[in-house]
């Protein structure tokens, strides 16, 4: 096997030595690294394949259901593999208005309102906490620490929010989790790590603590502060249980609870074509639509998700991990 | 003003001592400024840690207080303070429940059953990855397998339903061979095998990426010294990359032990009716049944304080022990 750098070398370098063969090497392979195995690679690449098709195959078959036409849905006999007709219908019908469509504009609003409120005041109290020495630090540091190992418990806190009369109000879906500790921690960590020169000469120049934050602190820390909003975000997006116990009124239902009636237990969807669906056979005709508030659910995160994870880097993780 | 300025040029810089918040030699300083001066100089930091500090107390300090109804014959009508006291007697009932006892035995199979089948998949899964030469393969991959821990509970149950449900992917293909469509999305006797693969499905990337971190830490030198020394790369693993891990999997099995009692809630409520409640019936899910269901609120709330208590010892007891073998655990002594 002859490799396009063995032509290249000059002839009477190579005269004496004979040429050494030598396997196939990935540019990223180091000298001293031992040469894959074909064995090796083979399982290597089965294990990766497996691994991966285990996460996307389902999503494949999902999204292709949702842009399905019903004569393709009836000729799979349900959940469609093989691309066919092609037809945006379901998600029209999704966008025309009724149920999901509320729910989808219910659960942009608590996550857009949500994740602002909790990203601004954990890194308000992120920066409050960043400078060991300042009054009373150690035990408002206690006040956060604590909540990360004991919690309250269900039945308090249920009673506790029905009793300020948060029942069927969308801030019993926002405030009781705006605060996470741990979040804190990770935001605090990042910050302290920020040479105090630059924070210290905007003292100097008369910059309030305000100002710091807001104008030097927050744009170098862009990152962690990205990172911490898609937590916040995600859980405010993927939210259900708390809905199940604050909301009972379903016109106020959060996408997540619809997703559970319409599709999961298979509850026909008020105000759309094929009204009586078998949880057991799957009503063909609606299939499609329920694979619709699938994704759905699932397009924010999608979207948002690769824009963050440039930013998941090591040190984030390890903030968290040290936190 | 300047004297706080002043005060503080006199600090030492925090900075400068990393993590050393514990032994700041402080004491003359602190003396010599009062009380009020502090307050002045450090007034925007206190308000700005306020908001959050308000949120948790009404919203997790009080809720904590109101565990009191643990001792009381609670009723939303007559309030937190004026129910009657009923002494122990909510925890004596929880206790001779063979509800509450079934409840707390299927948590502690499930949390048995997760660490031995769950917990292993994600360092085998790194330690593969970390394998993978190609940055952009393995990146990929790391994209791929890490998205699911964004998706709701709802969205994982479902996804699985659509795949092995009665009406799912692979049913369709078995009816269409003239099988027997699959039932394990209704099967108790599989209930553990399928909340462990939805586990593994939703957070394995997550534990991934933690491990994946742990090694990034390694000196390549390291490995280039072993393998000069004549290490193989099974010997390389076991002797560079499995220490380097050791630190982040202690730490993962003392947050899962201070867990252990908390399993799944929304995905076992979820499944509750398609499996029935004898199979998925936990600790949480309990407690939220007798309470918010049934309106027995001292006795769910006994029960899910003591859960509470126990699963706070049980960290601090895991952290400790981490201690003793030398390890960082969670937080370090100060």
């Amino acid at each position: 096997m002859t490799t396009t750098s063995e032509v290249v070398r000059p002839l009477d370098a190579a005269s004496d030595v004979p040429p050494v063969k030598r396997p196939r090497k990935s540019k990223h392979r180091a000298s001293w690294e031992e040469p894959a195995t074909p064995v090796g690679l083979f399982f290597k690449g089965v294990a990766l394949t497996i691994v991966a098709g285990a996460v996307l195959i389902p999503l494949y078959s999902i999204i292709l259901t949702s842009i399905s036409s019903k004569t393709t849905i009836s000729e799979a006999g349900g959940m469609v593999f093989v691309p066919g007709e092609i037809t945006f219908e379901a998600y029209s019908q999704l966008i025309s208005g009724g149920v999901v469509g509320r729910a989808a504009l219910v659960s942009v609003g608590i996550t857009v309102v949500g994740t602002l409120i909790s990203t601004i005041v954990s890194a308000m109290a992120a920066y409050g906490l960043s400078r060991p020495n300042t009054l009373w630090h150690r035990p408002i540091l206690f006040i956060f620490l604590i909540t990360m190992f004991f919690g309250a418990g269900l039945i308090p806190t249920y009673l506790w929010i029905s009793n300020l009369g948060l029942i069927n109000s969308y801030w019993a879906l926002i405030l009781p989790g705006a605060v996470s500790a741990f979040n804190v921690l990770i935001m605090r960590n990042f910050f302290m790590g920020i040479d105090a020169g630059i924070t210290e000469a905007a003292r100097i120049d008369g910059a309030s603590d305000y100002r710091i934050l807001g104008q030097i602190v927050m744009p170098i820390s862009r990152a962690v502060t990205a990172v911490i909003a898609l937590f916040y975000g995600v859980g405010y997006w993927n939210a259900f249980f708390n809905a199940v116990l604050y909301i009972r009124d379903t016109e106020k239902w959060p996408l997540q609870m619809v997703l559970r009636s319409y599709v999961l237990q298979g509850q026909p969807i008020p105000g759309s074509a094929g009204t009586s669906v078998d949880a057991a056979t799957g009503d063909i005709a609606s299939l499609a639509v329920k694979m619709a508030v699938m994704v759905l659910a699932l397009i924010p995160v999608v979207i948002v998700y690769p824009f963050v994870q440039r930013n998941f880097t090591k040190g984030v993780i390890f903030g968290a991990i040290k936190g | 003003m300047s004297l706080g300025t002043a005060a503080r040029e006199a600090d030492p810089a925090p900075a400068a001592t990393p993590g050393g918040a514990g032994v700041t030699p402080a004491p003359p300083a602190v003396r010599r400024i009062s009380l009020l001066t502090r307050f002045k100089r450090d007034k925007s930091m206190l308000i700005m840690t306020l908001p959050a500090v308000l949120l948790l107390v009404v919203f997790a300090y009080i809720p904590m207080a109101g565990n009191i109804i643990a001792w009381q014959r609670f009723s939303p009508y007559t309030g937190f303070l004026h129910s009657p006291w009923v002494g122990w007697d909510n925890f004596a009932r929880v206790f001779s429940n063979p509800d509450f006892i079934n409840a707390v035995q299927n948590t502690l199979t499930i949390t048995v059953f997760q660490l031995v089948f769950y917990f292993p998949v994600p360092i085998v899964l790194a330690l593969l990855l970390n394998s993978v030469l190609s940055p952009r393969l393995k990146t990929s991959i790391q994209a791929i397998v890490y998205l699911p821990h964004f998706f709701s509970w709802v969205l994982v149950i479902t996804i699985f339903q659509q795949m092995f449900g009665g009406a799912g992917l692979i049913s369709q293909v078995l009816r269409a061979a003239g099988r027997e469509p699959l039932a394990i999305m209704t099967d108790p006797s599989t209930f553990l095998l399928l909340i462990t693969s939805q586990s593994i499905w939703k957070d394995a990337g997550w534990g991934i990426i933690i491990f994946l971190a742990a090694l990034s830490t390694v000196d390549p030198a390291q490995y280039e010294a072993a393998a000069v020394d004549g290490a193989g790369r099974w010997r390389r693993m076991w002797h560079i990359t499995l220490p380097a891990m050791r630190p982040v999997v202690i730490l993962l099995l003392i947050l899962r032990l201070g867990d252990s009692l908390s399993v799944g809630f929304e995905q076992l409520y979820l499944q509750r009716d398609a499996i029935g409640a004898a199979t998925t019936e936990v600790i949480d899910t309990y407690v939220y049944f007798q309470g918010v269901q049934y309106g027995d609120w001292g006795f769910a709330a006994a029960a899910g304080l003591m859960k509470g208590v126990v699963s706070l010892a049980l960290v601090l007891g895991a952290n400790k022990l981490a201690h003793v073998f030398g390890e960082a655990g969670v937080y370090k002594r100060s």
